[in-house]
């Protein structure tokens, strides 16, 4: 207590200034005073304050709620009063994480990076020729090395801090992760832990760069790659998804009041697939194509290895799409099944439209189906109902076939694995039909006070409105046209820079003999 | 001493062989090869890209018989290799000048 009251009074001299040094003696008992009757009495919650913060555990709501009327009333560092807790008061549902949620969202973590290794790894793996299998490997294997790094340093913070109280990028209070322990953040969720829900979130920052590496498959520098996707952190994803899910987001419909676009994407339909999609796209023309494209045969060269990373793709998204409701909840379990069906339907689809219009039910056509699926629901998955995702099955499997099969051989660019058509065709679509599908009734969080009428007694984002009336759509559009400029021009930028700097291209030699022995020094197989 | 080299369909490798068997030829020498004829290839169609395939799997089977037997180890082959369709390969005969065991030393009609 002493000791504490001393180092009070240092901080207020400092602050001070020089010109009052006799301050420091005077300024002495008063912390002391002020600190000291309320110490020893901490007030006893009740039995039925403990028991209704257990039910804020089974309901996901604030367990401080429960204690509410215990608060004290306190002027903090600005000198603006505000209600906290007596100090020494202690509870064990207060500061910790629930076990049930805690437990859902790691194994939704390790499902995400599942996804990338080695799922995606092995989705776009089998679709290159065999001389570039590892060269695929090693950029999806790059991503999950480097953007932890980032993430670790600058990226969480950028994202979900918000102490530059801005719509576009977080803050910087988590710099290096400080602070970012195992207590809930009660900004996101009042139930998981703080660096679960951090992690959590890396492993959707790992993908979605990884994702891009499908449309310059065998055909780019290894340290280009990395280089452009550390920068494309920096300039696309941190700024985007920041704006998508913090809670002082510019699009964050359902968590900030303030939203200027009240747009809803539950798991990262924008964040996710627009960004690698369009950027995909952009970074593709401006690479070129690949040596021999349209004369040599480019055909997968295992199909096998592709069907294993789709099922890995599908497995994995469990966690990307139901864990995106950070709890294991009920709305949890509406975004696990319209997962199911949007992707099963997506797959079933495709497939019998090739068997119908070509002949053949192909596998590359059953994994692009199922990918499809998975992709346009993903904005979607917590927000519509199972008829919504059966819907969405079908959307996803007719509009992104039509581009891979046909758009995509008119326009003449090498989306080598169809990142574009897939991936921002299908974020779009998903973007775009979230807006049509959501339904209020799956998701609470649709009509909350964060989304009441601008003009209410309380005012909010108006979300709620625009779900119940429509509108929607157009809120979305809007949310898609920042998304796509954001992609766009940062990779333009980002991608004529190192064009100049340290060129794109390996030489053609190395081109020709394979990324695999000339950038790694390896071979993918030796039979 | 003649030799015969037989392109067939993969999936008539075992009867060939047997019905050689059957007439008393006791060895050969098989290969997968690839090739074309009037069969063509296949188009393999991977989303939006096609690609022909010009080759198609195919066995050779080699066999160096005596003259004697020649006659009847083609049309053996003929009988159980033919389908009736397009693709079902060709048969090649033409005239060794030597042959030799290398176990035994014995040349011409004596080693094969």
């Amino acid at each position: 207590m002493a000791l504490a009251a001393c180092l009070a009074a240092l901080s207020l001299t400092s602050s001070q200034g020089q010109e009052t040094p006799p301050a420091a003696p005077q300024a002495k008992p008063a912390p002391a005073a002020a600190v000291a009757p309320e110490a020893p009495s901490a007030p006893e919650a009740t039995l039925e304050m403990r028991v209704n913060a257990l039910e804020a555990y089974l309901q996901n709501t604030n367990p401080e709620d429960a204690f509410k009327s215990l608060k004290v009333k306190k002027k903090n560092d600005k000198g603006e009063e505000e209600e906290v807790f007596p100090e020494g008061f202690k509870q064990s549902t207060l500061g910790v994480a629930g076990p049930g949620h805690n437990g859902w969202m790691m194994t939704s973590t390790a499902l995400v990076l599942f996804m990338t290794l080695p799922g995606l790894a092995l989705f776009y793996g089998g679709l290159v020729r065999k001389k570039n299998v590892l060269s695929v490997l090693a950029q999806c294997l790059g991503c999950a090395g480097m953007v932890t790094l980032l993430w670790w340093a600058f990226g969480y913070s950028l994202v979900f801090g918000k102490n530059f109280a801005s719509p576009y990028l977080g803050g910087s209070e988590y710099f290096f992760m400080q602070g970012v322990d195992s207590a809930p953040n009660t900004d996101y969720s009042f139930w998981i832990s703080h660096n679960v829900f951090s992690m959590y979130q890396m492993m959707f920052a790992i993908i979605t760069p990884a994702l891009i590496v499908g449309a310059i498959a065998e055909r780019m520098k290894f340290t280009a790659v990395m280089t452009f996707i550390g920068a494309w952190m920096f300039l696309v994803y941190f700024p985007m998804a920041h704006m998508v899910w913090g809670v002082t987001g510019l699009m964050n419909g359902v968590w900030n009041k303030e939203a200027v676009i009240p747009a809803i994407d539950f798991a990262g339909g924008t964040v996710v697939h627009m960004t690698s999609g369009w950027s995909a796209l952009v970074l593709c023309m401006i690479l070129g194509k690949r040596a021999g494209f349209g004369k040599d045969r480019m055909a997968p060269h295992s199909m096998v290895l592709c069907m294993v990373g789709t099922g890995m793709l599908w497995v994995g998204w469990y966690g990307f799409n139901a864990g995106s409701a950070l709890a294991a909840d009920g709305v949890a379990a509406n975004a696990f099944t319209t997962t199911t069906l949007a992707a099963a339907t997506a797959s079933f689809v495709w497939a019998l439209m090739e068997r119908v219009l070509r002949g053949h039910a192909s596998i590359l056509g059953f994994c692009s189906g199922a990918v499809a699926g998975l992709v346009v629901i993903t904005p979607a998955c917590g927000f519509v109902n199972s008829t919504g995702a059966v819907l969405i099955g079908v959307a996803a499997a007719v509009v992104p076939y039509i581009f891979v099969m046909h758009l995509k051989a008119k326009f003449g660019y090498d989306d080598a694995l169809d990142t574009f058509g897939v991936h921002a065709v299908g974020g779009t679509l998903g973007a775009v039909l979230t807006g049509f599908l959501a339904d209020k009734a799956v998701n609470a969080n649709l009509d909350t006070a964060v989304t009441a009428a601008k003009d209410a007694a309380e005012p909010g984002n108006g979300l709620a409105s625009l779900v119940a009336n429509g509108g929607l759509v157009g809120v979305q559009c809007k949310a898609i046209a920042l998304t796509l400029v954001i992609s766009i021009v940062a990779t333009l930028v980002i991608a004529l820079v190192l064009k100049a700097v340290m060129g794109l291209r390996p030489t053609a030699e190395v081109e020709d003999a394979g990324l695999d022995i000339s950038e790694h020094g390896e071979e993918g197989y030796l039979l | 001493m003649k030799k015969i080299e037989a392109i067939i369909k993969p999936f008539k490798l075992e009867e060939v062989k047997d019905a050689l068997a059957e007439i008393g030829v006791e060895g050969m020498t098989v290969t997968e090869v690839k090739g074309f004829g009037r069969q063509k290839g296949h188009t393999e169609i991977y989303r939006g890209s096609e690609y022909t395939v010009d080759f198609l799997p195919k066995i050779k089977i080699e066999v160096v018989l005596t003259d004697a037997l020649v006659d009847q180890a083609v049309a053996a082959i003929v009988r159980a290799a033919k389908t009736g369709k397009i693709g079902d390969g060709k048969v090649f005969v033409s005239a060794v000048s030597e042959a030799v065991r290398i176990r035994t030393d014995e040349t011409g009609d004596r080693a094969v």
